[in-house]
């Protein structure tokens, strides 16, 4: 079993969902996710108490509530209250609803409170997690887990995930990777690495030039180009066993992105001399051809339905997104700021497409309705942004910037806030691709 | 008799040493022409006059260099052309791949040498500079590496002796953010099969 799936599988028991909240289903006005303007809500998460635990237990308790504080501050939603300024310490206190004294969470400005205990019996980890509504004084989740001792990580991006999808409606991106391009080796490799840029491990060993990774919707598949036999071929890999297929056709097999919910991607190849968009089966064959037109096609897209695509084509005289009906072909061009707008991500939510623009010598991350009108622009004056991906809930969009000299990994909310860098190793770091949601199998 | 010995000693002596010469002087101040755009500092330099007479005991293996460097010579004159086909790139317009006059006179001159050559392939390399997304410039360099060849091709060469390959902004020679390394790294490459 790879690391991809492993805590797909890990036995993690949530035996007791006790204390349902009145209105289990109707939590998703605590956050719009659609609202430019978010308001972070104000949440409190002391330490975790530690029943009768040795320092071990201490220690692991004070990490769980790290984990699940930096989980949640990750996501943009949240402004996490210093514990400095707590007036009460739950750890000591033994918390569950009947005893918790809210006003002194509001106090100090929390709306949201967690509080976990947790306890370790014969190398089992057994953890009490909950949130609490401060202001409603009344209990939202609450979660008891029964784990191995190194599959806290697991637990507390669980509890994480209820949090948001009470919040939001949305599981969020804790079950989610982030596939990227890092030269570090002295060659480009693809490198995974966990939605907030840890456990970073490297998946191609190819010695060679490789680049363009693309997930399937399974995330059990990544396509990616790879110069192995000298020149630009399609390389489709299975990330548990590593069985793959290759597309090495004459020219260029270049920029795959799978169909949503399929086992066929689009890819640029231009053995026939032009470059265009075809469709293949997940084995490479040819399905059809998508575009037609004389010129460069490249980097497809797709819509969430899989019944439209956006692409870059050179047809107008310089390289511009286009959206075209897979059924009829009609295309449609929607960008016309700019001479050079390219790498086009269409959002999970399917209404925005995010790409990258260049004015001024600079490339920035755009997004833009699909009626093409007022593209809004997310990062600038900080050196060259590149290359969006948005995150399976559609929240985050992840991007490689110049901002700190060479090019690395970054991540914001999908309306430009929260700009932080994701991760920093040897080389430089280009081309993210955030992975669907892992664990939720498709229907 | 004495003096007739030296001057056969000498004359074996001296005509390949000029002949050696002279080919050389020749071959290098074609490459000096060829190259002087591209790389002037780089032009092979002559190789040392041959030594003065000395008294040697290998009179009678004398005559086989004159054979063997007339081979040399073309072997020389050869490798030298393929220098010139490898050195000099052919340069390209910030995100285009149509030949400049220049770039058309820089293939014309290429085309001569695989005229001449007629058994030589060549791989044509498009590349491009770091500006564009890599994507997209994947897509400029393959382009311009068949630009490059069609232009060829419509000088009268086989289109079998090309083949092309695209490395985008992957390979950069030129490193720096400025239109000085920019310019040379938007080029088409030849290397010799």
């Amino acid at each position: 079993m790879t690391f991809f799936f492993r805590y797909a599988v890990i036995l993690i028991s949530t035996y007791i969902s006790f204390i349902m909240p009145a209105s289990s289903l109707a939590g998703y006005d605590y956050i719009d996710i659609n609202s430019p303007f978010l308001r972070k809500i104000p949440i409190a998460v002391p330490v975790f108490g530690a029943d009768g635990a040795n320092e071990t237990g201490m220690q692991l308790s004070k990490k769980a509530s790290d984990m699940l504080s930096g989980m949640l501050d990750f996501t943009g939603y949240f402004k996490m209250l210093d514990r400095d300024s707590f007036i009460e310490d739950p750890a000591k206190t033994k918390s569950d609803a009947s005893n918790i004294y809210f006003p002194n969470w509001t106090a100090v400005g929390a709306e949201l409170l967690v509080v976990g205990n947790l306890q370790i019996k014969g190398g089992v980890l057994e953890i009490e997690l909950r949130l609490f509504d401060t202001i409603k004084a009344g209990q939202l989740i609450g979660k008891k887990y029964s784990a191995g001792v190194n599959d806290l990580r697991d637990v507390i991006k669980r509890f994480s995930g209820e949090i948001i999808y009470y919040l939001t409606g949305n599981r969020g991106v804790f079950d989610s990777q982030i596939a990227f391009v890092s030269s570090g080796t002295g060659n480009k490799e693809i490198y995974i690495c966990e939605f907030d840029g840890s456990n970073i491990s490297q998946f191609t060993r190819n010695k060679a030039i490789t680049i363009f990774p693309a997930w399937s919707s399974d995330g059990h598949w990544i396509a990616f180009t790879s110069y192995i036999r000298g020149k630009p071929d399609l390389y489709i890999v299975n990330t548990r066993d590593r069985s793959m297929s290759v597309v090495a056709k004459k020219g260029i097999n270049i920029t795959p992105a799978w169909v949503p919910g399929k086992f066929e991607l689009a890819a640029t190849l231009s053995y026939s001399g032009d470059q265009d968009i075809y469709l293949l089966t997940g084995t490479g064959k040819e399905i059809k051809k998508l575009t037609n037109e004389w010129g460069s096609d490249v980097s497809p897209t797709w819509s969430p339905d899989g019944k439209k695509m956006a692409f870059v084509s050179s047809r107008p005289g310089t390289p511009q997104i286009y959206v075209q009906d897979i059924n009829n072909g009609h295309a449609e061009r929607i960008t016309f700021y700019g001479r050079y707008n390219t790498q086009p991500s269409w959002s999970p939510k399917g209404d925005k497409i995010a790409y990258s623009g260049m004015n001024g010598g600079r490339h920035n991350i755009y997004t833009i309705g699909l009626d093409g009108k007022d593209p809004v622009q997310l990062t600038g004056n900080t050196g060259d942004n590149e290359s969006p991906s948005w995150s399976p809930d559609g929240s985050l969009i992840v991007f490689s910037s110049t901002r700190e000299g060479p090019s690395r990994i970054f991540v914001m909310t999908a309306f430009g806030t929260d700009q932080r860098r994701l991760l920093a190793i040897s080389g430089e770091q280009t081309s993210p691709k955030w992975s669907p949601g892992l664990n939720n199998k498709q229907p | 008799m004495k003096k007739s010995i030296w001057v056969v000693l000498a004359l074996l002596l001296v005509i390949p040493g000029l002949l050696f010469t002279a080919s050389c002087g020749k071959k290098s101040l074609k490459a000096d022409i060829e190259t002087m755009k591209d790389k002037p500092k780089e032009a092979p330099a002559p190789p040392p006059p041959a030594p003065a007479p000395a008294p040697a005991p290998v009179v009678q293996k004398a005559p086989e260099p004159v054979k063997i460097s007339e081979e040399e010579i073309r072997a020389r004159e050869k490798a030298a052309a393929m220098q010139v086909l490898m050195n000099e790139d052919v340069y390209f317009d910030y995100d285009s791949a149509a030949l400049a006059p220049a770039a058309q006179e820089t293939l014309k001159k290429k085309a001569v040498s695989l005229n001449k050559y007629s058994n030589v392939s060549m791989t044509i390399e498009g590349h491009c500079d770091e500006r564009g997304t890599n994507e997209y410039n994947l897509a400029l360099g393959e382009r311009r590496a068949e630009s490059a060849k069609k232009f060829l091709v419509d000088l009268g060469l086989a289109a079998s002796r090309f083949t092309t390959i695209s490395f985008g902004e992957e390979k950069p020679v030129g490193t720096g953010s400025n239109e000085e390394a920019w310019s040379k790294n938007r080029r088409a490459h030849f290397v010799v099969k």
